[in-house]
């Protein structure tokens, strides 16, 4: 690659650098019956898992790909070219010390271990297809919390994990999904008994070094009855010029009384297709929360969803997507008002540069016996120059009279007179731009923990830089 | 007159705008610690003279210098004059939904005066008592810039800015405009608080004569369609006052 290409390609993207490849297993790229039979069976599954692996897999290879979001991005890509699995040390290890150095380097280079010792409950780094690094505090551990990667909390726990497993997303749900239970790898397990409180974050952090590599986590949050997490994930990759494939499948159960917040950092490189379903349950006054910021990719398609089954049960998606140069961002949400009482609130925030394109895709409904539900929504686009797109597909099927719905929807630009007046407090116009962006995505930057919107706002910073014709 | 440098000194300013000339001729000198007054009309050129100075990017300079301190202003961009010194409390100042009012402050005195000027306790105590001198309480910092913001409520934050920021040179384009008097007499606090006594020179823009008792000002010129028709002391100002500026636009002559 001539070097003007990969400064094109990597552009402002800090976090596109790669280290060698080294593995310990790699599959020969493409997908079949068999290579989802190794995976199953390197893994020493019970049957059940493969047998549903398996009806995946054939799931997934009838399934058409979706009918909406960018169809022709999605078409352009080669699901035999992706590696399936690839397993780069042998061990989950509990001490970064084991960790191979090359691995540790990496997720040292990423703030990772110093972001544990100072405000975390647990850590679970994935790279590739396995978790490489897991941790959780001991406190925890006496009070029963379950947070372990998917691997291991299936063979300690295959009881639970067979109760909850494709319960929330089932892998006939569309193509991707499909996908990810044929081929999952990693992925978090958590399990938080009932009425405890994990005060602190916990994390997991995906990362993807290999070319054409495809990761395929799949996380399971189960939160018992009156206990509450807060789960915080964040996702980098190297710049490559050839794509990646990230379809993950994430769901929650929230029993009664119980609150589970979900906040994704997504900053993959522009060479990453993330294409992922994330969806959760909510008992009985129970709450879910989706903190959702999708900074990177090539393309993103991606709307958490929360049921509101229970009633007096509560769901919030929050979300910023930032779509620059080559990138479509296609993300919003969904809510289903199953149960009388329930409460929704979408706010959506996008903001497109460069010929980026944001997208929001919502559907709110409510059943018919649900009564008295409130339903709001507001998305909020930003356009930074003329050859970016904004597009909003909305919708809402209300079916119960009673229910109070508000949805509000704005499209703005940066006005030359904003740029002017913070110019004018000694603010370069790369600054002025930055403050205004991270100003639009400040309602969504205060629901992160302080490390996170730090890290979020001195990301905007770098997109703004270099971006004065 | 004295040796000093005037801090802003222009020269023969021709200024248009899309086109259109507005400016015609400008000839000013401000020396440190003066007050100067510019009054006119609405559409006389009074905004763009002083979106000029601050460098907006939409005025085209013509012909004409802007010196500050006796350094050329014309090459610099509107964010290099403001870490020169030069400070526009606007007319209609913008709001940014999400920037706090205490971070924007923070940023902006770092970006100007330096990082340490921005820092600990010497900054604390500055904001403090500016805000004290305005009338602004402590629960703005955390309101985001101008959001909000009643007409009272963006001056006043302007003039916070201003006594912050501690500028070589305040232009105020029609700070006291919207203003009942007890606005007028808060604002004309701060930019005394922040001229008086200091090096630094202010050029004060309104149509009105009422803030100028407040602030007196050493010398009043009059701008009517884009040429300063008349200069003098702050008696000036109380004769517009009572004549308006009939009297003069009698005087000019189109020869443009």
């Amino acid at each position: 690659m001539a070097m003007e290409e990969a400064r094109e390609a990597v552009g402002d993207y800090k976090e596109g650098w790669h280290d060698p490849e080294h593995s310990t297993i790699r599959f020969d790229s493409g997908l079949s019956e068999e290579v989802v039979r190794k995976i199953s069976k390197i893994k020493n599954e019970p049957e059940w898992m493969t047998e549903v692996r398996v009806k995946a897999y054939h799931h997934f290879v009838n399934r058409p790909m979706p009918g909406f979001g960018d169809r022709e991005a999605l078409e352009g890509i080669d699901f035999d070219k992706v590696c399936y699995y690839l397993r780069s040390s042998d061990a989950t290890e509990k001490d970064w010390e084991d960790v191979p150095e090359d691995i540790r380097n990496t997720f040292d280079r990423l703030g990772i271990p110093e972001a544990e010792q100072k405000w975390l409950s647990g850590v679970t780094a994935q790279y590739e297809s396995e978790a490489v690094y897991h941790s959780i505090r001991e406190d925890l551990e006496t009070q029963g919390v379950i947070f372990l990667d998917m691997d291991s909390g299936l063979r300690e726990h295959p009881e639970l994990v067979k109760k909850y497993f494709c319960s929330v997303v089932p892998y006939q749900d569309n193509k991707f999904s499909a996908l990810n239970t044929a081929v999952w790898s990693g992925g978090s397990f958590i399990y938080v008994p009932k009425g405890v409180s994990v005060e602190m974050p916990v994390q997991a952090y995906f990362r993807i070094n290999a070319k054409n590599m495809g990761q395929f986590e799949r996380t399971l949050i189960v939160a018992d009855e009156g206990s509450s997490i807060h789960y915080v994930e964040g996702c980098t990759a190297p710049t490559y010029s050839t794509d990646s494939l990230h379809s993950a499948v994430v769901e929650l159960i929230a029993h009664e009384g119980a609150h589970i917040r979900y906040s994704t950092i997504q900053n993959w490189s522009a060479n990453v297709y993330n294409l992922v379903t994330k969806r959760g349950i909510a008992h009985k006054d129970a709450t879910i929360e989706w903190i959702d910021g999708n900074i990177g990719s090539k393309l993103t398609m991606k709307y958490p969803a929360v049921i509101l089954k229970g009633e007096g049960s509560h769901a919030e998606v929050i979300s910023v997507a930032y779509a620059g140069k080559g990138q479509h961002q296609d993300a919003g949400a969904k809510i289903h008002h199953l149960a009388s009482n329930t409460t929704s609130k979408i706010l959506s925030k996008s903001i497109s540069k460069d010929g980026g394109r944001g997208s929001y895709r919502g559907m709110v409904t409510v059943s018919p016996k649900a009564e008295n539900c409130k339903l709001n929504v507001v998305c909020d686009a930003l356009i930074l120059d003329d050859g970016s797109q904004t597009d909003t597909y909305p919708t809402m099927e209300v079916a119960n009279p009673s229910a109070r719905c508000e949805h509000e929807a704005s499209v703005s630009k940066v006005s030359d007179d904003q740029v002017f007046y913070l110019m004018s407090r000694g603010h370069s116009e790369e600054e002025a731009l930055a403050m205004i962006v991270n100003g639009f995505f400040e309602p969504f930057t205060r629901e992160l923990p302080m490390e996170y919107a730090v890290e979020l706002n001195k990301l905007m910073a770098l997109e703004m830089e270099g971006s004065i014709g | 007159m004295s040796g000093k440098t005037p801090v802003l000194s222009i020269k023969g300013l021709h200024v248009g705008i899309d086109g259109n000339s507005i400016l015609h001729g400008i000839d000013l000198k401000i020396k440190p610690g003066e007050i100067h007054a510019i009054m006119g009309r609405n559409g006389s050129g009074k905004t763009t003279a002083a979106s000029t100075i601050m460098g907006h990017p939409d005025y085209e300079v013509e012909s004409g210098s802007i010196e500050l301190n006796g350094a050329d202003l014309l090459e610099l961009e509107a964010w290099e004059r403001a870490r020169k010194g030069v400070f526009l409390s606007f007319q209609y100042p913008q709001s940014v939904p999400g920037l706090q009012v205490g971070h924007f402050l923070r940023k902006s005195v770092a970006a100007i005066r330096g990082d340490e000027a921005a820092k600990g306790a010497p900054f604390r105590d500055a904001l403090k008592s500016a805000m004290e001198e305005v009338s602004i309480p402590r629960s703005f910092l955390s309101r985001y810039v101008n959001d909000g913001f009643s007409g009272g409520e963006k001056k006043r934050f302007e003039i916070l800015q201003l006594m912050l920021l501690k500028p070589k040179l305040a232009i105020l384009d029609e700070t006291d405009s919207g203003l009942d008097i007890d606005g007028i007499r808060v604002v004309s606090r701060g930019i005394n608080a922040a001229i008086r006594g200091s090096d630094s020179g202010a050029l004060i823009i309104t149509h009105y004569s009422r803030i100028l008792e407040h602030v007196k000002p050493d010398y009043v010129h009059v701008l009517i369609k884009g040429k300063i028709v008349k200069s003098g002391g702050p008696e000036l100002a109380l004769e517009l006052e009572e004549r308006g500026y009939e009297w003069l636009e009698s005087d000019t002559t189109e020869d443009d």
